[in-house]
C-alpha cells in the first residue's frame, strides 16, 4: 500500500502540492485526473522519489521511504514522450532493467517473452525502436515498466502522443494487464473519457489540491465538488445560476421557469448543472424542466450533434443522438429530468436534494 | 481565398521504394473546410506540406484557383500555417506576435490594429494583449499560433497541422467551436490534418479519409458513419468503430452465425471474402430477440455503456445509452436498415430495411 499524508511541495512562491493525503492498494488503478498544471506530475514525482516534499510523509506497505533513493526503489515509470533506446532491439529494450539488476539469463528470457506475449509486441522482439509504429514503441516502453514486476508503477498520460485510434485500443487492453500486475498502480491522465474507460479509482486534481478521491463511476456520478464535476464531463459541463426562495427554485439572471420545489433545502444562491447528454429535444415526462437558449454552433459527427447555445448568459451544450442541425442564431428548447440535475451551494459543494412536486 | 486543385498528384521520397502518396485526383472548392483524416504514416502530413509549398510532389501538380503554383515557394502561395506546437516571438507582447504577419505584409496600421484587435476577442485573450508571449501557458500559446493563422484576411487558404493536439480537453471544445464560427462567418478555405475523428468531424464539411497513401472516401461526417466505402473507414471512424463480421453470401442473402440477412441487391461474386459492417450504435439488446451475445466485458463510459462480447467465436461491440438496463443474458439483432456489406474490404450492398 502507498501512503502520502499531508504531502506539500512549493517552488518559489507557487504551491505546486497542498497537504495532500491519499492511500493506494496494491492491485488498484488510481488515476489522477485534472488539466495541466493541476499537480498530476508534481505528485508523481514525489511518489517516485524524483522529489522531496516540503513536508509531509510517504510510506510504502507502512515504511517510511523518504529517504531512499529512487535507484533503491521499485518504481517504474512510462512517461508521455516514449522512450526507448534506439540501438538495442526491442528485447533487449525490454530486457534492461532485469539486466540492470543481474537476474538470471533463464529467468530473463521468460520474464520478457510474457509480457512481449501480453502486450502482443512477440512478433517484433529482433526488431529495433525506429523501425516500429509509434503504437508499438509505446508498448515496448510500457512492456519495459512492467517486466520488472515493481511494486509502483506510474505512467505519466503514457498514451497522450499516440494516434486516437491506437489509444483507444490500449485502452481497452490496459485494465486487464494491470489487474494481472499486484503492483500499486498510478495513472495520469487530462481526459475525463479515459478516466471512465480504464475504471478503478480517481483523484480530481485542481491547483495542487485533491478535490475527491474514490471509485471513478462514483465520482463522474456524483462530484462533491463543482469543480470535480467540470473537470470530469466532456463535452463541458452545463451550469447556470439559481435562487431558492422559499423552496422555490429560479435562475438567477433570468425569466425563464425552473419550476422546482426543493422543501428541504436553506434559501440563498446555488449552481445548477447538467451534463450535456441529459439535454433531450423532446419532452419525455410531465416533470421534465424546458430550457431555452439561442444556437451560437452545432457540431456533427455523424452520428451525434452538438449543439452550443447560450442559455441566457451561459455558454451550454447539448448531445444529441443523431444528425440534427440548427441553423445560427436560432432558438430551441431542450428538456431536463430533475433527477439529472446537479446543486451546488455557494461553497461549490454538492447539496443532496430530492426534487419534489413541479410547481 | 481559393479553390485547391490536385491534379496526378503523387508523392515518392527520393531514397525510399514506395509511394508516400498514390496518385490522386481532388479539386476542393473555394470557402470549403476540408478535413485530411488518418492514422500516422498515411500520408496526411505529406500532403499537406505539397499543398503548402514545403514539399514539390514528385508527380503531377498543384493549382490553386486554376493557377499552377507547384514551383512556387510557401511565401509566394500566400497561404497561412498553423502547427501542432506553438510558433510565437518569446519577447514580443500578445498584440505583436499577432500584428507581425500583418506588418511583414505592409499592411496599413490602422488595418492592423483592427484585424489585431479582432482576433484577440475571437481568442478570449484582450486582457493578455500586452504581455509578453514568454509570461503564457502552453495553451494560451497555441491560441496565439492559431490567431497568427487567422489574422490575415487575403490569404489564399489556411493550413492547421493537428493544431489542438496539446491542447487540455475543456479548452478544445472552446477553440474547437471558434474555428467553426470563424469559418461560418468568413468562409475561409481552410484544411485541417488530424488524427482524431471527432476534430476532423466537428470541423469539416467534407473529411477526407486516408490510409496507406491512398484517399478511401471523401464525404461529410453522416456519409462516412452511416455508409463507410472500405473496412477501414468503418473501424476507424466511430468509438468503437463498426462491426466487421464475416459472413457468406447466398444470392441476396448475408449468412451470419446461422442467421439470414436480406440485402439490398443479389451479389455475384463467389470467389471474395465477405464481411459484414454493423456499428456498435445500431446493434440492440434484448432478454431473449435474437442471437445469444457472450459478454466479456461492460465499460460504461457515463453516456453509455460498451458491451463487449462474441457470437460464434465472433468479437463485436454493442452502446447501451445512459440509463437503459442490460439484460443479464443479452440477445443481440442488428437493424438491417443500418447493415452494410463488403467484398474484400469494399462495399457492394446494404442491408435491406424490414
Amino acid at each position: 500500500m502507498l501512503e502520502l499524508r499531508n504531502i506539500t511541495r512549493h517552488q518559489g512562491e507557487d504551491v505546486l502540492l497542498d497537504d495532500i493525503s491519499l492511500s493506494m492498494q496494491r492491485g488498484d488503478l488510481n488515476i489522477l485526473l485534472g488539466p495541466t498544471l493541476s499537480g498530476k506530475t508534481s505528485l508523481m514525482r514525489i511518489m517516485a522519489g524524483l522529489d522531496k516534499p516540503d513536508s509531509g510523509e510517504l510510506l510504502f506497505d507502512g515504511v517510511s521511504v523518504l529517504g531512499i533513493a529512487v535507484q533503491k526503489r521499485n518504481v517504474a515509470m512510462v512517461y508521455q514522450q516514449f522512450i526507448n533506446y534506439p540501438s538495442l532491439t526491442v528485447f533487449e529494450n525490454i530486457a534492461s532493467p532485469l539486466r540492470v539488476a543481474r537476474v538470471e539469463k533463464s529467468q530473463i528470457n521468460r520474464q520478457v517473452a510474457e509480457v512481449a506475449e501480453l502486450l502482443q509486441i512477440t512478433q517484433v522482439l529482433d526488431r529495433t525502436p525506429d523501425t516500429l509504429s509509434g503504437g508499438q514503441q509505446q508498448r515496448v516502453a510500457l512492456a519495459r515498466a512492467l517486466v520488472k514486476k515493481a511494486d509502483l508503477v506510474l505512467l505519466d498520460e503514457p498514451l497522450a502522443n499516440l494516434d486516437y485510434k491506437l489509444r483507444e485500443e490500449l485502452r481497452a487492453e490496459l485494465p486487464a494487464l494491470f489487474a494481472a500486475m499486484g503492483a500499486v498502480l498510478v495513472y495520469a491522465t487530462t481526459e475525463p473519457t479515459e478516466a471512465l474507460v480504464l475504471g478503478g479509482n480517481t483523484v480530481c486534481l485542481h491547483e495542487g489540491r485533491v478535490e475527491q478521491f474514490g471509485p471513478t463511476l462514483d465520482l463522474y456520478r456524483a462530484p462533491a465538488s463543482l469543480r470535480c464535476a467540470k473537470i470530469f464531463s466532456d463535452p463541458p459541463l452545463n451550469s447556470a445560476k439559481v435562487e431558492c426562495v422559499a423552496g422555490q427554485l429560479a435562475f438567477a439572471n433570468s425569466q425563464q421557469k425552473l419550476g422546482i420545489n426543493i422543501k428541504q433545502i436553506p434559501d440563498g444562491s446555488y449552481t445548477l448543472a447538467v451534463r450535456p447528454h441529459h439535454l433531450s429535444r423532446e419532452r419525455e415526462a410531465i416533470d421534465d424542466i424546458e430550457v431555452k437558449g439561442c444556437v451560437s454552433v452545432t457540431e456533427l459527427t455523424g452520428s451525434e450533434a452538438f449543439v452550443h447555445f447560450s442559455m441566457e448568459d451561459n455558454p451550454w451544450v447539448a448531445l444529441l443522438h443523431d444528425v440534427q442541425d440548427f441553423a445560427v442564431a436560432s432558438s430551441v428548447e431542450f428538456y431536463l429530468k430533475p433527477q439529472d440535475l446537479f446543486l451546488f451551494d455557494c461553497d461549490d459543494t454538492l447539496v443532496e436534494w430530492q426534487p419534489t412536486i413541479k410547481s | 481565398m481559393a479553390s485547391i486543385q490536385l491534379q496526378s498528384l503523387a508523392h515518392r521520397y527520393p531514397s525510399a521504394p514506395d509511394y508516400a502518396l498514390n496518385s490522386m485526383q481532388q479539386s476542393w472548392s473555394d470557402g470549403g473546410a476540408y478535413a485530411l483524416l488518418g492514422p500516422s504514416g498515411c500520408g496526411k502530413t505529406t500532403l499537406l506540406n505539397i499543398i503548402s509549398g514545403l514539399l514539390r510532389p514528385s508527380e503531377g501538380r498543384v493549382l490553386f484557383d486554376d493557377i499552377d503554383v507547384t514551383d512556387l515557394t510557401t511565401e509566394q502561395r500566400n497561404i497561412a500555417q498553423v502547427f501542432q506546437f506553438p510558433v510565437v516571438y518569446d519577447t514580443m507582447t500578445v498584440a505583436d506576435n499577432l500584428a507581425f504577419p500583418l506588418r511583414n505584409r505592409g499592411i496599413a496600421k490602422n488595418e492592423i490594429e483592427k484585424r489585431v484587435a479582432d482576433t484577440l476577442q475571437m481568442l478570449d485573450l484582450q486582457d493578455r494583449a500586452n504581455d509578453r508571449a514568454r509570461s503564457l501557458t502552453a495553451d494560451d500559446k497555441q491560441k496565439i499560433s492559431l490567431g497568427r493563422g487567422l489574422v490575415r484576411a487575403d490569404v489564399q487558404a489556411i493550413l492547421f497541422d493537428e493544431p489542438l493536439t496539446v491542447i487540455d480537453p475543456h479548452l478544445k471544445w472552446q477553440l474547437r467551436t471558434e474555428l467553426k464560427k470563424i469559418h461560418q462567418r468568413f468562409q475561409h478555405t481552410m484544411i485541417y490534418v488530424t488524427h482524431d475523428q471527432t476534430e476532423a468531424l466537428t470541423f469539416a464539411d467534407q473529411v477526407i479519409v486516408m490510409y496507406e497513401g491512398a484517399v478511401v472516401q471523401i464525404g461529410t461526417p453522416q456519409q462516412l458513419f452511416e455508409t463507410p466505402e472500405h473496412t477501414f473507414v468503418g473501424k476507424f471512424i466511430g468509438s468503437p468503430g463498426m462491426n466487421v463480421l464475416p459472413c457468406e453470401v447466398d444470392g441476396s442473402e448475408a449468412l451470419f452465425a446461422g442467421k439470414r440477412i436480406s440485402l439490398s441487391k443479389p451479389i455475384d461474386n463467389p470467389t471474395a471474402r465477405f464481411e459484414l459492417g454493423i456499428r456498435p450504435e445500431h446493434i440492440k439488446l434484448s432478454p431473449s430477440d435474437g442471437m445469444p451475445l457472450n459478454v466479456t466485458a461492460l465499460q460504461d463510459v457515463g453516456r453509455h455503456v460498451i458491451v463487449r462480447g462474441e457470437i460464434a467465436g465472433v468479437q463485436l461491440s454493442a452502446l447501451v445509452k445512459d440509463g437503459v438496463a442490460i439484460p443479464e443474458n443479452p440477445c443481440v439483432s442488428f437493424d438491417s436498415a443500418r447493415i452494410n456489406l463488403y467484398a474484400d474490404d469494399y462495399r457492394v450492398a446494404s442491408g435491406r430495411g424490414d
